[in-house]
C-alpha cells in the first residue's frame, strides 16, 4: 500500500439474541458512537463511510441507504459491501484502500447483522446454487457436520476435542462483556447438548446474534497526531473457493484451498516463517468448533491432523503460547456482517492492551485475523503495534 | 491524482428483455471473456483484482457473487462485491489501484431483471417499519420526485417527453440497446400511465445483461493500450433516506459527488469543459434533474435545454447519445454502462452513436436507492 493505514478507534455493541429495544439504525449507531468516542472524533471529521451487511438476512434491500442516519454516511462518500461472512473484514480492506489511495484521511467502517429479523438457516440455504445445490443445502450446520465427520474419520479426533473448543470459547466469552454466549459450561455439557446434525451439537455451533462493530481507520499522519495507541494494518489478502469446488471439507485434501493459499500469500508479504511464533495472538472466524481446529492447521500453527492436539494440550488457551480467540470468537458471538470485523477489532484491542478481562497475559505486538464465509472464502488481516514490528 | 488510472477494455452484452438461455454467471462469462479477448490480457497472469456489482435480492441468491466467483477469477483470488450501482465498481476499482495494492482490475456488473419482479425488490428497499407497508416502489417514489421537480421549476410534461423522444431515437444507433424507435412527444404522453406523471415510456424497461471493464494503473495501461481513457475524477455521496427528509427537487448528494469528482479532474466550469454526458435516466425526468446536479445547466433550466436540442447527439452538449437507460439496461448495471458509454465516446469508438464533436472530457453518473439517494460521478478524459 502506498500509505500506511492505522486503526485509530473502534467499538461494538453488546451482542444478544434479541434486541427489541433498537431497530437496525439505532443498533448500528451504538457501535458508531462507541467507535467515534474511542477515536476521539466527531462524525463531522470522518471523510467517508463504508457499510458491510448481507441484505437477505434482514430482508431489507440497500441497508446502507436506510441506515445513513445511524452510520453517519449522510452527505458523505461511501459504499456498501456484500461478501458474506467475510464482509466485515472486506469492509476494513475497502476502508484501508481508500486511506492508502491518498484521497481520504479518515474512514469509518461498519459491519452489522440483526439476525432476529430474518431466518438465518433459510437464508444460508439460499447460498447454494438454485439449480444444483439448493435442494441439498442444510445451511451452515450441514456443512460443518461433514467437516466434523471428515476430520474425526481422517485424523482420529473425537467429539471430546470439539467439546474442548466449545468450552474454551464460552469460558473466554465470560471474560468479554460484549460477547453473546457467556456460558459457564463443561466438556460434559457440550457433549450432552442437543444433536443438530451428527457430529454437530448445539454447543458446537455459533449463535445467531444481533450486533454491530465499527472501526475508524486513518493515515499515518492523522494516526500519529490523534491516537495514543494506533494499531497498524500490515497486510490484507482475500481468497475464495468457487462454489463447485465441492470438497465439502475433505480435510486432508492436497488441492490448493482458500485458507492455505491465503495464509501463504500473507506470510510471503510479511516474511513470516513460523506463524505460531511470529504472531502473538490470533482471532479466527470459527462458525463451528471443527472450523477452529482446521484453522490451526491451515494457518500452519501445527501440522495437518494436529489441530486437535493443540486444543488438547491447552496451547491455544487465553494464557497458552498461541492464544486463539481470547474474545470467545464467533462460537460465542455471530452477527454475520460484523463477525469478521470483530476479529480485526478484538485483535486490535489485544495489541493496544485494552481487551480488559480477556487480555492475553503477554506482550502482544502482532496479530493475525481471518474471516470465513461464502463457499469457503476468507479475508485475512495482519496487525502490528508499531511499524517496525 | 498523482498516479493515474485508465480504462483499457470494455465489453457489454446485447441487452435484452429476457435472457432465458443463460444464468447470470454465464451472462457474466460472456462479457468477461470478451473483455479479456479484446485486451489480450490473461486472467491468471494479468488481472490482480476483481470487483463485481449486483444485489442478492435481484439475483435470488444469498451472497450472490458466489454465482460468478469462477468466471470473474475469484477462485483462490481476490473478488469484492459492491452492493450498489455499477458506477461504484469504477469508483472503488480506481481507489484500489491508487492505493498501490493492485495494478489491473476487472470490473463486472450484471442483473437479470427478468428473474424477478421489480416492484417487490424495490419495495424491499423501503424500511420495514414506516414506509414499506405503504406499498412504495422506485416508480411511485419517482412520481413524487417528478411532481416536486415539475412544480418547483415549472418543467413541463412535454419537456420531459422530449427526453424520451431523444433517447429512444439515439438508441436506434446503439447496437446493444433493445428499446428504440421514432416516437413523438404525443406518443410518449399517450403511453399508459404508471404512476402520475410517469408513463410507461418514461421508465427504463426490464432488461437482462452485463458489462465488464478493465482498469489499469498508468504503467500497465501504457503497455496494454495505445490510447486508454483516463479516469480524471471520481466522487460519491449519500443523501438522506426518507423522502420527507429531502427536498426531492434538490440534488444535494449529486452536487457533492460531482464537486469531489470535478475537483480531482480540475473541472471548474462543467458546462464548457464537459463534451458529453451519460447520466442515469432510470426515469426520463431524472435525466433533466441530474443534468442540473452535474452543473451542466442552471437549476430548472434542463427542460428548456432539451427543448432547444442542445442535448441531442449533434447538439452543443449531447446527453445520453447511447440512448441512455431508456434504451434498455439492467438495474445495477446502469452506472457501469454509463461509464462504458462515456468511455467509448472519449475513445471515438461509439460507432453510429458517436457524437459529432470532438470529445476530450466526458462525465458519467450512476445512482442507487430510490430517487437517487446514493450518487456516483466519474469524469473521463483523453491524455
Amino acid at each position: 500500500m502506498k500509505r500506511n493505514v492505522a486503526i485509530v478507534g473502534g467499538g461494538q455493541t453488546y451482542h444478544a439474541a434479541r434486541r427489541h429495544d433498537v431497530d437496525q439504525v439505532e443498533m448500528v449507531n451504538e457501535a458508531v458512537r462507541r467507535a467515534l468516542d474511542d477515536a476521539g472524533m466527531t462524525i463531522d471529521e470522518i471523510d467517508t463511510v463504508f457499510l458491510g451487511n448481507m441484505e437477505f438476512f434482514e430482508g431489507v434491500h440497500m441497508t446502507d441507504c436506510w441506515l445513513v442516519h445511524g452510520t453517519g454516511a449522510y452527505g458523505k462518500p461511501g459504499l456498501k459491501i456484500t461478501t458474506g461472512g467475510t464482509v466485515g473484514a472486506t469492509t476494513v480492506c475497502v476502508g484501508a484502500h481508500h486511506i492508502a489511495s491518498g484521497l481520504f484521511d479518515k474512514a469509518l467502517c461498519i459491519g452489522f447483522e440483526k439476525q432476529e429479523e430474518g431466518d438465518t438457516g433459510a437464508i444460508l440455504s439460499g447460498v447454494a446454487h438454485p439449480l444444483w445445490g439448493r435442494s441439498l443445502a442444510g445451511a451452515a450446520v450441514g456443512y460443518f457436520a461433514t467437516m466434523g465427520s471428515s476430520y474425526m474419520a481422517t485424523w482420529g479426533a473425537t467429539e471430546e476435542h470439539s467439546a474442548m473448543v466449545a468450552v474454551k470459547a464460552r469460558q473466554n466469552a465470560r471474560k468479554n462483556p460484549y460477547a453473546h454466549l457467556k456460558l459457564d459450561i463443561t466438556i460434559e455439557d457440550a457433549l450432552n447438548s442437543r444433536m443438530l446434525s451428527y457430529p454437530i451439537r448445539m454447543l458446537d455451533m455459533c449463535p445467531a446474534s444481533n450486533g454491530a462493530c465499527a472501526m475508524v481507520l486513518a493515515d499515518e499522519k492523522t494516526a500519529k497526531k490523534r491516537c495514543k495507541k494506533p494499531v497498524w494494518i500490515r497486510a490484507m489478502d482475500t481468497a475464495h473457493n468457487e462454489q463447485f469446488e465441492l470438497d465439502w471439507r475433505f480435510v486432508d485434501t492436497k488441492r490448493p484451498i482458500f485458507s492455505k493459499v491465503c495464509a501463504a500469500r500473507m506470510y510471503k508479504k510479511l516474511g513470516v516463517k513460523k506463524p505460531a511464533e511470529y504472531f502473538d495472538v490470533f482471532e479466527v472466524y470459527e462458525p463451528a468448533t471443527w472450523a477452529e481446529l482446521i484453522w490451526y492447521e491451515d494457518l500452519g500453527l501445527c501440522g495437518p491432523g494436529e489441530g486437535f492436539r493443540l486444543v488438547e494440550k491447552g496451547m491455544t488457551n487465553i494464557d497458552g503460547p498461541i492464544p486463539v480467540n481470547p474474545s470467545g470468537g464467533v462460537l460465542s458471538t455471530n452477527c454475520i456482517g460484523a463477525s469478521a470485523m470483530l476479529r480485526v477489532w478484538e485483535a486490535a484491542l489485544q495489541i493496544r492492551g485494552d481487551a480488559g478481562g480477556h487480555q492475553v497475559p503477554k506482550d502482544v505486538r502482532r496479530a493475525l485475523t481471518t474471516g470465513y464465509g461464502g463457499t469457503n472464502w476468507t479475508v485475512m488481516t495482519a496487525l502490528s503495534k508499531t511499524l517496525d514490528d | 491524482m498523482v498516479d493515474r488510472v485508465a480504462i483499457v477494455g470494455i465489453a457489454q452484452t446485447k441487452f435484452a428483455p429476457k435472457r432465458a438461455d443463460v444464468s447470470y454467471g454465464e451472462m457474466a462469462y460472456e462479457v468477461i471473456e470478451a473483455v479479456l479477448r479484446q485486451t489480450g490480457l490473461k486472467m491468471d497472469k494479468d488481472i490482480d483484482n476483481s470487483i463485481s456489482c449486483s444485489h442478492d435480492i435481484w439475483d435470488g441468491q444469498t451472497i450472490s457473487d458466489i454465482g460468478i466467483t469462477d468466471v470473474i477469477g475469484g477462485h483462490l483470488r481476490n473478488e469484492e462485491k459492491m452492493a450498489l450501482d455499477g458506477s461504484t465498481a469504477v469508483y472503488y476499482g480506481t481507489i484500489g489501484i491508487l492505493s498501490g495494492e493492485f495494478e489491473c482490475t476487472l470490473l463486472m456488473a450484471h442483473t437479470k431483471m427478468s428473474q424477478t419482479n421489480r416492484n417487490i425488490v424495490n419495495n424491499d428497499a423501503f424500511d420495514p417499519i414506516y414506509t414499506r407497508l405503504l406499498g412504495f416502489d422506485y416508480t411511485s417514489a419517482a412520481a413524487l420526485q417528478a411532481r416536486r421537480y415539475m412544480y418547483k421549476y415549472g418543467v413541463t410534461p412535454e419537456q420531459i417527453a422530449r427526453v424520451v423522444v431523444k433517447n429512444l431515437a439515439n438508441a436506434k444507433k446503439n447496437p446493444v440497446a433493445h428499446q428504440s424507435g421514432d416516437f413523438t412527444v404525443a406518443d410518449v404522453l399517450s403511453s399508459p400511465l404508471v404512476a402520475s406523471p410517469i408513463r410507461k415510456l418514461d421508465i427504463a424497461p426490464d432488461t437482462d445483461g452485463a458489462v465488464a471493464m478493465i482498469l489499469a494503473s498508468e504503467k500497465r495501461a501504457r503497455q496494454i493500450k495505445k490510447n486508454p481513457v483516463w479516469i480524471k475524477g471520481i466522487g460519491t455521496c449519500y443523501d438522506a433516506y426518507y423522502l420527507g427528509d429531502r427536498d426531492l427537487a434538490g440534488v444535494f448528494a449529486l452536487e457533492k459527488a460531482a464537486a469531489q469528482a470535478y475537483r480531482m479532474a480540475g473541472i471548474k466550469n462543467p458546462r464548457r469543459q464537459i463534451d458529453v454526458a451519460e447520466v442515469g435516466d432510470d426515469f426520463s425526468y431524472q435525466e433533466l434533474l441530474w443534468m442540473e446536479g452535474l452543473g451542466l445547466c442552471d437549476r430548472g433550466a434542463a427542460g428548456r435545454m432539451v427543448e432547444s436540442g442542445a442535448t441531442e447527439i449533434k447538439g452543443k452538449l449531447p446527453v445520453n447519445p447511447s440512448g441512455g437507460l431508456l434504451g434498455g439496461v439492467p438495474i445495477n448495471v446502469y452506472g457501469l454502462n454509463r461509464v462504458a458509454e462515456a468511455a467509448l465516446q472519449v475513445m471515438g469508438q461509439a460507432g453510429d452513436h458517436q457524437v459529432s464533436k470532438d470529445v476530450k472530457v466526458a462525465v458519467a453518473q450512476g445512482h442507487s436507492g430510490f430517487c437517487g439517494q446514493h450518487q456516483c460521478v466519474v469524469v473521463l478524459g483523453k491524455e
